[in-house]
């Protein structure tokens, strides 16, 4: 492992226009780690995959791959190479033409073309068809033809734009896995733009959260998702109930949140909390507990609240609930035959959950 | 039952649509064409009639060097205006499809205004450019660049001059049609997979916009070889091509028949110019 990082942005601006499209941005990705940039469309995460791909120049700022600054290199000299998001392959050349063509503009001999191709597409299971075009494969064919064309040249970085996009929910998830899997045994950097956080979090080593031209969190995806470090991502990054309200008291560790029409809520400080903060207490659903409003047990905080609809998935039933009147939560509950009768709509609960369930964030 | 029937109703449908059109080409195209072909194996008459003779004369005649270099005059003359109108062309389509959109329809106006006036009252204007003592000449001697005027009017390069200004749009819409549908992101592809500039255009672009210049070069070629008011008026004495041998044997020579099987000669050479570019346009680049 190189003591450079694989890629650097340094303060990196970018504007599209007068309007801001990345804006003073630093990230430092590590040699073979699969990094996410996620983010909602016009966020500014499609415009630094281009501008690490040379497609676009930073108005300010630096961006080095390892440890050498590229802002003067062209894209075609540049080492990575990008997977498109609708692939971009040459709809004139096979599979076979589309893998070779960055071995063939490298002017690498003829027959490692040939093992260094057959290997890629054996890597991605599209071996023996090398002599169809484009157009008749399926989708996730074409995509699988994508990534073998970007590792086939074995770059310091592979840069994939919303790589699973354009596929349907099944083919998403089996090629999560896939992906990740293929990324570990080439041990190349993988950096890649999602707006899908179920994808970054389940594929990525390490992901970056960007809104409006700016990183908001760099983390591992539990620290992301466990505790983000702002409403929005917390918002942006799974499902999260969300109560706001004022710190009342602060007790070491331990505040308490005063909100309207709810008893007042114990919850975990977050640092430099006093008195009268307006915060916001977020709450996995997958944290919260419902039992009978009579039931006692010890749980740090309960509230009362009425179930408005319930969704059955199968392992797991969701329930839509109402608390105090205006706040609407969603709980879920695994399917695990626990003996506790499901809810119905109507149904008077309450919702039970520890310090350590929520985040108390600013806002 | 209701399918096949459904089938009839629409067959019957196709075949009144095309109906007219059928007949008009054929009551004004093939049946005046088919008579041109009978004439082209008559013979001509003492005082330019047609005398009805079935022989293949007028085409043995044809194969007379004199004509022959007619000929090949006007496939020469043809090819180079076709090649100037593509490096002419190819570059300000792919300008034209890459701006703006606001912009291409500028563009586009702009490269159709020509058609706006009669194409011969434009030629003559290039007389005018192009005489010992026209706007070309002036300006040069004016500017200090040549201290003589150079006659360009009348010699084949004015012919040149005249075909690709005819037919320089002809060109530019197809090639501005495929390269307009090219998809941007491939050629970034073809950069990111280490592509430099020219490489992109030979391997990416050329290929893929490869119908938009057949059909171009087909547009230009076709009625490049054909011409007859270029080469009239802007040609000198032995700048003549085809079309000036077909009017000069049926209005000047009263040869109908000889005229007549130059035609068909010329309409060989384009089928046979189609057959090959149809073939060049089957096999992978």
């Amino acid at each position: 492992m190189q003591a450079n990082p694989s890629v650097e942005l340094r303060e990196v601006v970018k504007r599209h226009g007068s309007t801001p499209a990345v804006e003073s941005l630093s990230l430092s990705v590590r040699h073979g780690e699969f990094f996410s940039i996620l983010g909602p469309s016009g966020s500014g995460k499609t415009t630094t995959l281009r501008l690490i791909a040379g497609f676009e120049h930073p108005d300010q700022g630096d961006i080095l791959i390892d440890g050498r600054s590229v802002l003067d290199v062209p894209p075609n000299l540049r080492p990575v190479n990008l997977v498109f998001q609708q692939y971009a392959l040459f709809p004139h050349l096979t599979v076979f033409g589309n893998v070779a063509f960055g071995l063939e503009m490298r002017g690498v001999a003829r027959a490692e073309i040939r093992s260094r191709v057959d290997a890629a597409l054996g890597m991605v299971q599209l071996s023996g068809k090398e002599a169809r075009v484009p157009a008749q494969l399926s989708g996730g064919e074409q995509q699988r033809v994508a990534l073998a064309r970007a590792l086939v040249n074995r770059p310091a970085v592979v840069l994939l734009d919303e790589p699973l996009g354009a596929l349907d929910q099944q083919l998403r998830q089996e090629m999560q896995g896939e992906l990740k899997a293929i990324q570990e045994r080439v041990g190349l950097t993988f950096i890649c733009v999602t707006h899908h956080q179920e994808e970054a979090l389940t594929m990525s080593d390490r992901v970056a959260v960007m809104d409006r031209g700016r990183v908001l969190q760099v983390g591992a995806p539990k620290e992301i998702y466990g505790a983000p470090a702002s409403l929005f991502v917390a918002e942006f990054v799974g499902l999260s109930n969300r109560v706001d309200g004022r710190i009342i008291a602060v007790d070491g560790t331990r505040c308490r949140i005063e909100a309207p029409g709810l008893p007042a809520i114990q919850a975990d400080a977050p640092a430099g909390a006093g008195p009268g903060n307006p915060v916001a207490l977020v709450v996995r659903p997958e944290r919260l507990h419902l039992s009978q409003p009579s039931a006692s047990n010890g749980f740090d905080n309960v509230v009362p609240a009425r179930v408005a609809k319930t969704v059955y998935n199968g392992h797991e039933m969701q329930y839509q609930l109402h608390v105090a009147e205006r706040l609407s939560w969603t709980v879920r509950v695994q399917n695990d035959n626990g003996g506790q009768k499901p809810f119905l709509p109507g149904d008077a609960v309450a919702v039970r959950w520890n310090c350590d369930d929520g985040v108390v964030l600013a806002r | 039952m209701t399918g096949s029937s459904g089938l009839r109703t629409d067959a019957r449908r196709t075949a009144w649509l095309l109906a007219p059109a059928l007949a008009w080409m054929g009551l004004f195209f093939v049946l005046p064409l088919m008579v041109v072909f009978l004439i082209s194996f008559a013979t001509r008459s003492a005082y330019g009639g047609v005398e009805w003779a079935f022989t293949p004369a007028n085409y043995r005649d044809l194969a007379d060097p004199l004509y022959l270099r007619i000929y090949l005059r006007s496939c020469v003359m043809a090819l180079a205006t076709t090649g100037v109108c593509l490096v002419l062309g190819f570059p300000l389509a792919y300008h034209m499809a890459r701006a703006p959109a606001r912009w291409q329809g500028i563009w586009l106006v702009l490269v159709l205004i020509p058609f706006w006036t009669n194409f011969l009252v434009r030629t003559y204007a290039w007389m005018n450019l192009l005489r010992a003592d026209g706007l070309l000449n002036t300006a040069l001697i004016g500017a200090g660049v040549m201290r003589a005027p150079v006659e360009i009017l009348y010699s084949d390069l004015a012919v040149l001059i005249g075909l690709v200004y005819g037919y320089l749009p002809f060109m530019v819409l197809p090639l501005y049609a495929a390269i307009e549908r090219l998809d941007r992101s491939l050629l970034e592809a073809a950069r990111d997979l280490y592509a430099p500039g020219w490489a992109v255009f030979t391997r990416v672009i050329v290929p893929l916009t490869k119908p938009g210049i057949i059909a171009g070069c087909l547009l230009v070629f076709i009625p490049s070889l054909g011409a007859y008011i270029t080469p009239d008026l802007l040609g000198g004495a032995r700048s003549m091509m085809i079309g000036n041998f077909i009017q000069h044997e049926y209005l000047v020579v009263r040869d109908w028949p000889l005229g007549s099987a130059a035609s068909f000669v010329l309409m060989a050479i384009v089928v046979a110019g189609l057959w090959g570019y149809q073939r060049a346009g089957g096999v992978r680049a």
